[in-house]
């Protein structure tokens, strides 16, 4: 039960709360650039949804069985030359962002390729936003909370597993997607209003930008509430039946 | 291509003809993220600058060996070799800086505006060009952080530097340091830097 709590509060928090774009500011560029129309921007999401998603898994696996402290490949690969209290020392997290970036770059390239061959449609659909998702930095921004979440935290056993950190990933997709495809409907209609000049294009984006980003902040501190009103009553059952029982 | 600038025009254009910033947008995450006080976009300003510097000078040294197809590879592990070595520096030098600045460092690595300079000049252009350009851009960088974090900052916190500029009866303006701070204060200044240069 706490778990799954624990989850619905990472896809909430991942897509409303911390919004990628409106409280983290990552992945602006293409939300300046694309957001033009509304069919445009969803492709993009999903794209970057997709994107995120495999990243995120590969990237946990890595970091979870090679890069951190006593992570079991890196162990056993030492254990050749080492002794087995040095070897289960290892610290590779200092390659952490060379090895993200090239998994990010690897499995788009793996993704086009796949969609290429098995669905020509959908590679149709996306086909020109795949190659710039490299340089998202969502993605990127994604794969270093998994870090962080993985190798910053104290006690091993607070360390996220892989479902939550694929919750994370699929719920900060479909947050960016929310805000991509909310900016684009308002683009459509800005175009047809009467804007300064100077103010065209990228200025006018980004002062609706934070209107929006003002709307989002009502979303601050739904997460400790639902917290609290999710663990109250099942925790006090528990306890009851647990005393029951004895 | 008519003819090439020489180093020293890739310099000055980088400032403010073609400021990464205002000009060609491109590099925006830190721009909104990390403007909310004017110490920390000092910081970025030079993490960025590293950065750019030493990838442009290396990508430029090895331009004869990159073959296209794999070129955008190499930049980007270039690239994210010397944000490592900017990450460690700061964390070992400025410790509670890095942990304010937090994801926004390694972000430089996707950041759009050092892989723009390596595809657009260090792969072509030889050492001292690719250096300068580098540098000239990074000024320019620096210059339009500065220009978003130090409105953001005194109008927020009623500070500069840390140190109290505004009289003491300002009320703390605190959504100007908050996420729409960033948005709107940039699109404000974007906006009043295209009206300025439309009137020239």
């Amino acid at each position: 039960m706490v778990y799954f709590i624990d989850i619905l509060l990472i896809a909430l928090s991942a897509a409303l709360i911390n919004n990628f774009i409106f409280y983290y500011f990552v992945g602006a560029c293409p939300f300046i650039g694309v957001s033009r129309n509304v069919d445009m921007a969803f492709g993009m999401g999903c794209a970057v949804t997709f994107v995120m998603s495999i990243a995120v898994f590969l990237s946990w696996t890595i970091t979870t069985f090679i890069l951190v402290p006593g992570a079991p490949v890196s162990t056993f690969i030492a254990g050749f030359f080492l002794s087995a209290e040095q070897a289960a020392t290892i610290d590779l997290t200092i390659l952490s962002y060379i090895i993200y970036i090239f998994v990010i770059a690897s499995s788009v390239q793996f993704v086009e390729m796949y969609m290429r061959k098995f669905l020509p449609l959908l590679y149709k659909s996306f086909g020109v936003f795949l190659p710039l998702i490299t340089t998202n930095c969502a993605i990127m921004f994604a794969c270093l909370i998994i870090l962080s979440k993985v190798s910053g935290v104290e006690n091993p056993a607070d360390a996220w597993d892989l479902g939550r950190a694929l919750t994370l990933a699929f719920f900060g997709g479909v947050g960016f997607t929310i805000a991509i495809v909310i900016m684009a409907g308002i683009r459509e209609e800005l175009e047809l209003c009467d804007i300064p000049k100077p103010f065209q294009g990228a200025a006018i984006t980004l002062v609706v930008g934070g209107i929006l980003a003002l709307a989002f902040m009502g979303f601050t501190g739904v997460n400790t509430g639902l917290k609290k009103a999710l663990t109250f009553t099942p925790v006090a059952e528990a306890e009851m039946n647990d005393s029951g029982s004895h | 291509m008519a003819e090439q600038p020489t180093a020293l025009e890739r310099f000055v254009q980088g400032i403010l003809p073609e400021n990464p910033v205002y000009r060609q947008l491109i590099g925006l995450c830190p721009i909104l993220a990390i403007t909310n006080s004017m110490q920390a976009a000092v910081t970025m300003a030079v993490a960025v600058t590293f950065v750019l510097v030493c990838a442009n000078a290396v990508i430029s040294l090895i331009r004869p060996l990159l073959k296209p197809h794999l070129r955008i590879v190499i930049f980007t592990l270039t690239i994210a070799t010397f944000v490592t070595i900017a990450d460690r520096v700061l964390a070992a030098y400025l410790y509670q800086m890095s942990k304010t600045l937090g994801p926004y460092i390694p972000l430089i690595i996707v950041n759009c505006l050092i892989i723009c300079r390596c595809e657009v000049c260090a792969s072509k252009q030889p050492v001292f060009t690719a250096v300068s350009d580098a540098v000239g851009q990074s000024i320019g960088y620096g210059l339009a952080l500065a220009s978003i974090a130090c409105v953001r900052e005194v109008l927020g916190t009623g500070m500069f530097f840390g140190m109290r500029v505004m009289p003491a009866a300002w009320p703390d303006w605190s959504v100007m340091v908050l996420p729409p701070g960033g948005f709107i204060v940039f699109g404000l200044l974007l906006g009043t830097a295209n009206w300025i240069s439309n009137r020239r």
